[in-house]
C-alpha cells in the first residue's frame, strides 16, 4: 500500500530524512518512533505530499507521490492524515469541518456529507458535540473529531502524526481507544507516537529512527523482545523508565 | 480678528446642495476605491504567501511600488502622466472620451494605492495562521485555491478585521486628494464655498463633522462585521 524506498531530504545543509526505504502492507499497523528531531514527523508527512523528498520514491496504492503528473490533492483526498495540534478548521463547527472535504472534494451532497458526519461522530462518541465550534471542545474531543474529518473522506489508509502529544494525560486515552478501534476493523495506519503500549496492542511492525535514517524495522514481538539494537534499547529505557 | 458668522450659509442654496453634492462624490469614489482595494489586495496578499516565488516577487514589487510613492504624486502620476506615455489613442480616451475620466482616474489611484495596504494585512493575516491549517487543508483534499478560499480567508479576514477598519476610514480620508484633479468631493465643495461666501470656518466645521460621521459609521459597521463573525470560543480572535 505505502512503499517508501531510499527516501532523502535535506534542509538546506541539513539532512533530515537519509535514505529511508519502508513499506506498509494493506490492513497493516506500522508504528514509527524515535527521539524528537529523528525525522518521523517529516517521513510521515512526505507519504502525502505535504513535504517533499528530494531524492527516493514514495508510492501509495501505485502512484508515485513526487512525480509531476500526480494529482496531489486526489492523492491525499484518499489518505487521512491527523495532526498533532488537531488543526480542526476554528471558523466552521464541528459538522462543517467534517463536511469540507466530502463536499468541495468528494462532491456529496450536504445531506448526505451531514449523514456521513453525524454516524462518525457517533462512532468517535462526539455526536452531541456536532454544532459546537472546535475552540469550545477539550483537546481529546478536538482529536476525536479530527479523526472523523479524515475518516469521512473513506481513505485508504490514515496517517498520525503524534496525535496524542499536545493532549493532557487524561485525554490521551480516549484518543487512543478510537485509534485502536479502527487498528482492530483492519484500517491501514502509520502512526508516529511514543505511546508504547498503543504499540504493543495492535502494531503489527516498529519502525525506529534516530537522525533521519531507519534504524529498526523489525516486529512488534521482535522490538519488545530482546532482539532490538542498541540505540533503541537505549531509547526504550529512557521512555520506559517511569 | 473681525469674522461674521454665519452659520445659515450651510442651509442656504445653492451651498447646501453643493454639500450634499460633495458629500455624495467622497462616498462614491470612496467605496469604489475600497471594493478594488479589497480584492486586488486580497489577491496580492495571498501571492505573497503561495508557494510559488515569481508570485511572491510579483506581489513584493507592486506593495513596495504603491506604497512608497506618495498618493499625491501617484494621483498626479495617474491623472498626468499615464495619458501621455500611452499611444496616443488609449490617451485621448482616458483623457477625454471615458465617461467621467476625473472619478475613474481616482477612484484606480485610490483604489490601487489602497490595495498596497490591504495585501500586507491580508499576508500579515494568512502568516499568523501558521502552517499546520494550510496542511490539514491539504491533507483532506482540498486544491491550494480551495484551501485559501475555505480556510486561510476566512480565518485571516477574521483576524484582520481591525487593521482593516484602518484602511476603510484611509480611503475616506485620503479621497480628499481627489480634489486636486478636478473631483468636486466633499472637500473641494466646502472649499469653494469658502470662497464664495468667505464664510470658510462655517465651511469647513461641516466638511469635518461630515468626515467624522462617515468614520464613525464606518467604525460601527466594521465593529458589527467583527462581533458577528468572531468564532465561538475563541478570545484571541473576533469581538472583545
Amino acid at each position: 500500500m505505502i512503499e517508501i524506498q531510499n527516501a532523502s531530504k535535506w534542509y538546506s545543509a541539513f539532512r533530515v530524512l537519509n535514505d529511508c526505504t519502508t513499506r506498509v502492507a494493506k490492513g497493516e499497523v506500522v508504528v514509527i518512533c524515535g527521539p524528537s528531531g529523528s525525522g518521523k514527523s517529516t517521513l510521515i508527512k512526505c507519504v502525502n505530499g505535504l513535504e517533499r523528498i528530494q531524492r527516493g520514491s514514495i508510492t501509495v496504492n501505485g502512484v508515485s507521490v513526487g512525480a509531476p503528473d500526480t494529482d496531489l490533492p486526489k492523492l491525499r483526498a484518499g489518505i487521512g492524515m491527523v495532526f498533532q495540534n488537531f488543526e480542526l478548521f476554528p471558523h466552521i463547527t464541528v459538522v462543517q469541518n467534517i463536511n469540507l472535504g466530502q463536499i468541495k472534494v468528494l462532491g456529496r451532497s450536504k445531506d448526505e456529507a451531514t449523514d456521513r458526519a453525524l454516524a462518525l461522530l457517533r462512532r468517535v462518541g462526539l455526536h452531541e458535540q456536532a454544532d459546537k465550534y472546535p475552540a469550545q471542545l477539550s483537546g481529546g474531543q478536538q482529536q476525536r473529531v479530527a479523526i472523523a474529518r479524515a475518516l469521512a473522506m473513506d481513505p485508504v489508509a490514515m496517517l498520525f502524526d503524534e496525535p496524542t502529544s499536545a493532549l493532557d494525560p487524561e485525554m490521551i486515552n480516549e484518543v487512543l481507544d478510537v485509534m485502536v478501534g479502527l487498528a482492530q476493523d483492519g484500517m491501514t495506519m502509520m502512526v508516529v507516537t511514543h505511546e508504547m503500549g498503543f504499540a504493543k496492542k495492535v502494531a503489527n511492525r516498529i519502525v525506529f529512527m534516530d537522525e533521519g535514517q531507519i534504524v529498526e524495522d523489525t516486529t512488534k514481538d521482535e522490538f519488545f523482545g530482546t532482539r532490538r539494537g542498541e540505540r533503541a534499547q537505549l531509547f526504550l529505557s529512557k521512555i520506559l523508565s517511569h | 480678528m473681525q469674522y461674521n458668522w454665519n452659520w445659515a450659509v450651510l442651509i442656504t442654496e445653492p451651498y447646501l446642495g453643493w454639500i450634499a453634492s460633495g458629500f455624495g462624490w467622497t462616498v462614491a469614489v470612496s467605496c469604489a476605491a475600497w471594493i478594488i482595494a479589497f480584492f486586488l489586495g486580497s489577491a496580492i496578499g495571498v501571492m505573497r504567501t503561495t508557494e510559488i516565488r515569481a508570485l511572491r516577487i510579483a506581489g513584493a514589487v507592486y506593495v513596495e511600488t504603491f506604497r512608497n510613492i506618495p498618493l499625491l504624486v501617484q494621483m498626479f502620476l495617474w491623472y498626468f502622466v499615464l495619458p501621455e506615455i500611452l499611444p496616443k489613442s488609449a490617451g485621448d480616451w482616458l483623457k477625454r472620451d471615458m465617461p467621467l475620466p476625473e472619478y475613474w482616474t481616482a477612484v484606480v489611484c485610490l483604489g490601487t494605492y489602497t490595495a498596497a495596504r490591504v495585501a500586507e494585512q491580508v499576508r500579515a493575516g494568512i502568516n499568523t495562521i501558521g502552517r499546520g491549517q494550510h496542511f490539514a487543508a491539504l491533507a483532506i483534499g482540498l486544491t491550494p485555491i480551495q484551501a485559501y478560499r475555505n480556510v486561510l480567508l476566512p480565518i485571516g479576514y477574521r483576524i484582520i478585521v481591525p487593521p482593516l477598519t484602518s484602511d476603510f476610514l484611509g480611503v475616506f480620508k485620503n479621497s480628499s486628494l481627489a480634489l486636486t484633479i478636478g473631483v468636486l468631493e466633499l472637500t473641494a465643495q466646502t472649499r469653494q464655498i469658502g470662497e464664495y461666501t468667505f464664510q470658510g470656518f462655517e465651511s469647513f466645521t461641516a466638511a469635518t463633522l461630515i468626515y467624522l460621521a462617515v468614520t464613525f459609521t464606518v467604525m460601527a459597521f466594521m465593529r458589527r462585521i467583527e462581533t458577528r463573525t468572531a468564532i465561538p470560543g475563541m478570545i484571541s480572535l473576533g469581538a472583545k
